[in-house]
This record gives structure tokens, sequence and C-alpha cells, in this order.
């Protein structure tokens, strides 16, 4: 079997970051191939430095090594100037474990965490040399598989990739391995048989099974072409974290990339219940992972990576039952972890986050990041982030008096019943941000970050229509405009055209896919990258295919709408999403029901799931932290850990 | 210095294999991780943002390998030298191996100015990618020893410079020819040993200045220090014995 080193070797010595391409991680696997094993190669559409952090990926790929049938690589997107040497050169794309030849992997499984990086994958499939389209792959080409958030609406790719997962899998990776095996051994002659029997686990859903009626711009059905292939794929969902304690042997890179500490994920799931919020609604129940497991691995992790950095990770860290404990543990086991910091991206927006926050950045205080989303308490009630004025400030005023001196806030502009007063309120907060830093640091200083929202499947928000590029523009312009005269606040802002083509791949049809193929073979590779974004491509392309991108980004859906991925299940009731996007018009909020009645909102009892959740007592500070009791945020006594030590019940109601 | 007495200690490690495309931060990163793992007492900086007391010698240039790379750690307190090259390398990538250790002295001069030369190995190929033509290389690499001066422009950092690099060439010469060369690979030609000033030229511009060539390909296999007219390597000099070794030896 090939191994591609020596061709790729002469070639590194000419490209940027060359070191991208080694592999050789602490944690990398040289898997021995057999024709017994199916070879899977896991692939993240996006440079090396973005993709080897994602978890996901490294839990397949131990998950999959551990079996006696399968062994799995990695890959991930060359940049332009290794794939131009490549191509020129005919050599395929490769793993970087043992510089194999992409095709000679029996399944080719992509991880979609951006629409952006759908042409990505197009390209990937085509350097890999399989053809591109589902139609054209013979029956010994690799499987093209595709699983992450994205695939919670699999149409736009349904042409281009053979399955899809949907939901986790960490549970159907082993029966897919079977299906594949069962074909491999059996010599690979019916693709469509193969196909067939792997759209019988639940979960995986192949586009080819079924067909698309539509009248005039609209869905009409979804029809499975087979009585045995289900009409709705429902997510898969791990009911217990505590059984899959992966990554075990997370990958130390050599080079470095983002997020490049010890990652431990305390939970999954959010039942926060922000509107805008895809990954939220798609991931429930919560489930969280033992205290005691956290701290193992954590312990462990730390051991053999030798990282002094530990994030530990889910939609919102502050909300992990006992979380202070958990970090006043970490920061204080002198025998194994001591010296290292923790950190917890996705924090809450109150006192008590920045006071375990402070407990925990002793070492190297640099920035906050807090993200209250929208400008004004009418529009946070829209969206259901219930964050009060007074949490935000009292936050900032813990913040800076207790020696941070920037401060990030995230907001999201084009929301819906958005006014320009609420656009405004962006600027307002920022200020009062200042305001209130100044009295502990002359050096106070707040950077502003806006992006343009792009509705997202399975979210309340579905059915609104996105704003267009020129009114996005505007708003941006009009926040620039109030801000430009102070100097502390930096305004930042994403493209908004490329919120603009990331509304097309989100909540595009099967039509939206061969607009996503003329950009790819117009060259418009790393979308997500500004400096190869353009979004003349992408309307270009649309026209040439005769879709009206106005169709799937700026116009608002009616209530019978068949939507492109109604056969798509992550359990949440369409009839729920509806009533909260009819709430969220009304301006009002949701409760979050780990702490409050069961609002049915279609997963936990579609699944005979359960929450996971090991204090049933809603964290303490301010209105977040109340499980939204607004009437008390205010009220709640804020325990800021840093002034004492930490017990194991701080936060938790007496 | 300050606080308490500190264990100066001098590290030769290799760089070989892929990890010849990893940069000098990486490695230094790399290092910093595996001593970590290895938990070895480092003495580290004080401040808010504590680090290890690492002192590097020449930086390697990614794409090169090398048998004879070193770093100056500080340790907080004395411990088993002997064992360390191996427990240390246990941790590193691979191609990175510790493969000596000795204690130094605390006046011994930094490994950047000491150093005054380096030996490479280098596979010679042409900038046209075409075969190197052994008798044509051998006549430019006489020519250049016999020359006074060989102008060079340099560029670094985006600025173009011209420069004498002959005074910085100390031997040069083929050690290994084309014969049994790699014929599926086009830049595999002869190898040339060259011994050159420690600062001011890589074996790909020396190359570069003397015909059309350049190489993608060297390792460094010594780095030396001159004490009293000898060549040292620098686990030679500037040593010293800690009293637990000396009593046991």
């Amino acid at each position: 079997m090939s191994n591609l080193w020596p061709r790729i070797e002469p070639l590194l010595a000419k490209v940027e970051k060359p070191a991208r391409y080694i592999g050789m991680e602490r944690g990398a696997q040289s898997p021995d191939h057999s024709p017994g094993k199916v070879a899977w190669l896991l692939l993240y559409p996006d440079t090396y430095e973005i993709g080897l952090p994602n978890q996901g990926l490294q839990i397949l790929y131990e998950i999959l090594n551990e079996r006696d049938d399968a062994v799995a690589e990695r890959s991930y997107a060359p940049w332009g100037d290794l794939e131009s040497l490549m191509r020129a050169r005919c050599i395929p794309l490769f793993s970087v474990d043992t510089h194999r030849a992409a095709n000679e992997f029996d399944v080719l499984a992509f991880n979609l965490s951006a629409e952006l990086v759908y042409t990505n994958l197009l390209n990937l499939v085509d350097l890999a040399g399989v053809a591109v389209r589902n139609e054209d792959r013979r029956p010994t080409d690799p499987i093209i598989i595709a699983g992450g958030h994205c695939t919670f609406n699999p149409e736009p790719l349904a042409e281009y990739v053979d399955a899809f997962v949907i939901g986790e899998g960490e549970e159907v990776i082993a029966e897919i391995t079977e299906v594949v095996g069962a074909y491999k051994r059996g010599g690979q002659s019916n693709r469509e048989a193969v196909l067939r029997d792997l759209a019988s686990i639940p979960g995986v859903y192949v586009p080819s099974m079924y067909d698309v009626e539509y009248d005039g711009a609209l869905i009409k059905a979804v029809i499975p072409k087979h009585p045995d292939i289900p009409a709705v794929i429902d997510k898969r969902t791990v009911a217990d974290l505590d059984e899959w304690p992966y990554p075990k042997n997370q990958l130390v890179p050599l080079i470095e990339v983002v997020h490049d500490r010890l990652n431990v994920e305390l939970f999954r799931g959010c039942t926060r219940g922000c509107r805008f919020c895809q990954a939220g609604m798609i991931t429930r129940p919560v489930r969280e992972r033992s205290a005691d497991q956290v701290r193992t691995m954590v312990r462990e992790g730390i051991r053999r990576t030798g990282y002094d950095e530990v994030a530990l990770t889910s939609l919102s860290s502050a909300d992990f039952s006992g979380i202070d404990g958990v970090v006043a543990g970490i920061v204080n086991d002198q025998e194994g972890t001591g010296g290292v910091s923790v950190s917890l991206p996705s924090l809450r927006v109150d006192a008590f986050t920045v006071g375990i926050a402070s407990e925990i950045q002793k070492v190297r205080r640099t920035g906050l990041t807090f993200a209250p989303e929208a400008g004004s308490w009418r529009l946070r009630q829209v969206i259901n982030k219930l964050i009060r004025e007074e949490d935000l400030y009292a936050a900032v005023d813990a913040a800076y008096s207790q020696g941070w001196s920037r401060m990030k806030l995230y907001f999201l502009t084009g929301l819906p019943t958005e006014m320009d007063s609420d656009t405004l309120g962006i600027a307002e907060l920022a200020k009062n941000c200042i305001a209130i830093g100044k009295k502990h640091t002359k050096r106070a200083s707040v950077t502003v970050s806006v992006g343009g929202f792009v509705p997202k499947p399975h979210t309340p928000f579905q059915w609104f229509g996105q704003n267009g590029i020129a009114e996005l523009h505007r708003k941006v312009n009009m926040l620039r405009d109030d801000l430009r005269s102070n100097k502390s606040v930096q305004l930042k802002w994403h493209d908004p055209e490329a919120s603009f083509a990331e509304g097309i791949a989100s909540r595009g049809d099967r039509r939206v896919g061969k607009v996503i193929e003329r950009v790819w073979r117009a060259g418009g590779t790393f979308q997500e990258w500004s400096e190869h974004f353009r979004v003349d491509r992408w309307l270009e392309a649309c026209a040439a295919e005769g879709i009206d991108p106005d169709w799937f980004t700026t116009r608002h859906r009616e209530a019978d709408e068949i939507l492109p991925w109604d056969h798509i299940a992550a359990g949440l009731h369409k009839d729920f999403l509806w009533q909260d996007w009819k709430a969220a018009l009304q301006e009002h909020g949701l409760p979050d029901c780990r702490w409050t009645p069961c609002y049915d909102c279609g997963v936990c009892t579609d699944y005979a799931l359960e929450h996971v959740v090991a204090s049933a007592m809603a964290p303490a500070g301010g209105s977040q932290g109340t499980g939204q009791d607004l009437a008390r945020g205010g009220d709640v006594p804020v325990r800021l850990v840093s002034t004492r030590p930490i017990s194991a019940t701080a936060g938790v109601k007496a | 210095m300050k606080g308490g007495a500190l264990f100066p200690a001098r590290l030769e490690y290799t760089k070989r294999g892929k990890v010849r495309f990893l940069g000098h931060r990486d490695v230094a990163r790399n290092l910093e991780r595996a001593f970590r793992i290895t938990a070895l007492p480092l003495s580290f900086s004080e401040g808010f943002n504590p680090h290890p007391k690492f002192s590097f010698g020449l930086a390697l240039t990614v794409g090169y390998e090398s048998d004879a790379e070193y770093l100056d750690v500080e340790f907080a307190e004395q411990i088993d030298l002997g064992a360390l090259p191996e427990a240390l390398t246990a941790a590193l990538p691979d191609g990175i191996s510790v493969t000596g250790a000795v204690w130094l002295d605390d006046r011994a001069p930094a490994l950047q100015e000491a150093v005054v030369s380096v030996v490479w190995m280098a596979e010679v190929c042409r900038i046209d990618d075409e075969r190197v033509d052994e008798v044509l290389l051998a006549e430019a690499i006489a020519k250049a020893l016999a020359s006074e001066s060989i102008e060079f422009t340099k560029t670094r950092k985006g600025r173009s410079q011209i420069e004498d690099i002959r005074p910085l060439i100390k031997r040069l010469e083929i050690v290994h020819s084309t014969e049994s060369n790699d014929l599926t690979n086009p830049c595999s030609g002869p190898i040339v040993m060259m011994e050159l000033a420690s600062k001011g030229a890589k074996p790909s511009e020396v190359l570069a200045a003397i015909g059309p060539y350049t190489s993608w390909r060297g390792i460094r296999t010594h780095q030396y220090i001159e004490r009293d007219g000898l060549q040292c390597t620098p686990l030679q000099v500037d040593t010293r014995q800690r009293v637990a070794e000396a009593i046991a030896s």
C-alpha cells in the first residue's frame, strides 16, 4: 500500500507551515491496515490548525482505533500552496498519520461544524481522486460520510455526500463499521445495496434513498424510495457521558493550533433556550459528566500531555453542577495539576462567573469575554438570552475591580424584531461598560464584536428571513458612527457578505448543492477565510443555476411550509418551535427547564432520555443564574469565590 | 544570581526526520512540554507569567536536520543527569532525541556567542531541478575556495544586501557522489560537507553563491566552540562536576 511521504517530503520545503502535514502528535496512531478492517479517514475540511483540536474527530479516532475491525487516520485541508503542488504532480490527498492516499480508505468521514466549509469538502473529495457527485462514484470508491452540527440540514450536500450521521457519533460508528465491513468482505460490487443498508441504521440519512418533489419553489414532499427506508431520521444521542470518557489520549500537536490546551467536556446539551442557538437546540437534553470523571480526565490529561492549561468545555460551562468545586479542586491539586490554569469557554454574564474566572486566571489575566448578544432588554427577551443590564454591569464591575482591563462583548445584529434603537443599544452598553471600567483603571477598554445573524434549522428562528447584505452594512455603519468618538471601544464586525453566503448554505435545499459546486469550481475554497471569500462567486453561481438567493436567506417562511430539513429530527417538535417563535415575537422569555417544570420541547419524552444533572438547584448569581427568576435577579447573594476559600456548596442556594 | 543555588546544565539533542519541518519556536514548545511531562524540577523565572529559563543555541532553519543541537537550562535542584536523556526523549516527538547532558559552570558563556563554527552535510540540487553534474559542481567548489571573495545577495526580511560570503566558508568538499542517488527524486544530488562560520550563511546560500545550486536537505552534524586553539563540542567545555557525582565516580 502506498506511503506518499517520499513524494510529499520534497514539496514541504516549498510551502508555508510544513509541519501541518507531518502528523506525529503525541497520541497519534499508525494503525495496521488489513483487508479485514474497515479503514476510516476522518477529515476536517479546514486547515490543520483549525481542525486538529476538534474533539468530535479525536473521539471517533480513538474509538475506531480501539476496535478490532477498524482503523482510523486523519486528514485536513491542505493550504493552497501545497494543493497546487500536489495537483501539478498528481499526488492525491493523504492522511497525516501514515501519509496514505485518501482513496485507499473505505470511508471518508467529514466533520461539518460550519456551512462555509462545504466547498472545501467537495475540494477534498476531488483531491482524493474520488468523483464529487454521489451518482458518479464507482462501487469500489470510498463511501463519503459527514457528521457534525451542520448535518441537521444535510440537503445542500445531498448530491455530494453518500450518508450523513445525525447527532452524536460514538455509538453509530460501530454500526456503520459493521455494514461497510460486510460490503468490503463481499467484494464491493453493489454500491446501491450498501447505501441501503446504511440507510437502515438509526441516525444515518442516505439522501439518494429519497425523492424530493417540488411545488414551484416550495418543497411538496420528501419521499423514501423504498418501504424499509425511514420517512424521518432521528438523531443519535449518547445517554450517559460517563460511559464515553474520550478523548483519553488527546492529541498534542507539534505546532500551535487554535484551542491549544487540554479540553475536557463537562456536559452536552443546553436548555437555556437561546432562540438563535442551533447548538443548544439540537444537542438536548443536558447530560453532565460526573465531577469525579472530570477530575480524573483533567489529572490524567495534564500528566500525559504536558499542557499547562485545561479548558472545561460545554455550551455554558458555569452551569455545570458544582462548577466552583471542580475548578477549586483543579487549581488546588498540588500533586497532580497544580500550576495549571483553567479556562471556561462560554461564560455566563454575571458576577458569580467573574468570581470563578478570577479564581482560575490568577496566573495570566488576559481578557474576559461576555456574550449579551443583543443591545436591549426587549431584544434579549425576543432571543431568550435573559441577561439584565444590572447583571452585565455587575459582571463588568467585578471584572475591572479584580484586575482585568480588557473586556470583549459579543453581539448579533439582524435579529428578529430588531430596531435601530436595539442596535444602538449595543453602543450604549459598551459605553456604560467603559464608564464602569474607568472607575477602576484608566486603561479600561472594550472590544465589541458584532456578527450578522444567520437563522439556523431546528431553532425557533428557522422561519425568520435574515437581514440582507445592505441592511447589515447599514447597521454596522450606524454602530461605527456612534462609537467613532469613543477611543476606548473597539468595534469589530463579521463580513455581512459572508453571513449571506452562510445563509444560503444553512437553510438551503437540494437545489443549492449545484451553487456550492459552482463556487468550488470557480476556485472558492476556504470560504471561512476572509482573504479567500468573494460574495460575487456565490451570486454568479446562484444566477447560473437559476437560484434566487433571497428565497433562501431574506424570505420569512410560513407556518405550513415544508422546510428542507423537516425529515431530519432533533427531537424538537415543530409545534414547540413554532410556539417559541411566536413567543419570541411577543417578547416573552422561556425559563430553563433544568430548574423549572418541563415545557415539552419533545426531546426527553420522544427519546426516553432524561437530563443528567447533579444538582437540581439553579446556580446563584443574577438573572441567568437563577433560572430566569427575573423578579429577584439582582437580589440573589453573589459569592465571589476569590474572596474566600471555595466550598463545595458555593453557588448553591440555601 | 538570586533565589538560591541554581543548577545550570547543557543538553545536546537531535532533530531528524519529519520534525525537520518544525520551526524553532515549535521545538522550544515541545521541549518545554516534555519537561512538564517528565516533571523535571526546572527553575522558573519570576513574575506574572513564569517560564522556564531556557537558553537556546543557534536556531536551525526549518527543513534542516541536525545531530548537534544544544540547549542550556537551569534546574532548581540537583538531579540524576545520567537518566535525563532517556526520560526526556520519551516525552519528545520522534526524531528529537536528547543525546547528552552535562552540568554547566555558572560562568559559562552563552551558546550563541561561544559557538564559532558549524559543520553541515547538504544534499545539492540545481535551482532548475535538473540533475547536478558533479564535475561542474567540483569545479565550482574549487573556484570558490580559490577566490578571495564571493559576493552574494542575501535577502533578510524582504531587504536584499550584498555580502562577501567567502570568509564564512572554512571547508567545502564533495563527500558523497550521485551514483547511488534516488532517481525518482529530481531533488537528490551529491552530498557536500561544509564547515561554516556560526552566523551569516546557510548551506543553501553558500551553494547559491557558487553556482546554480541550492539545497532542500541538510544535516548539521557538529557545532564547535574554540578553546586554546582546539575545536570542542559544547558538551566538552565549561562543564563542572557536581558533588554527588564526584563521590560516586
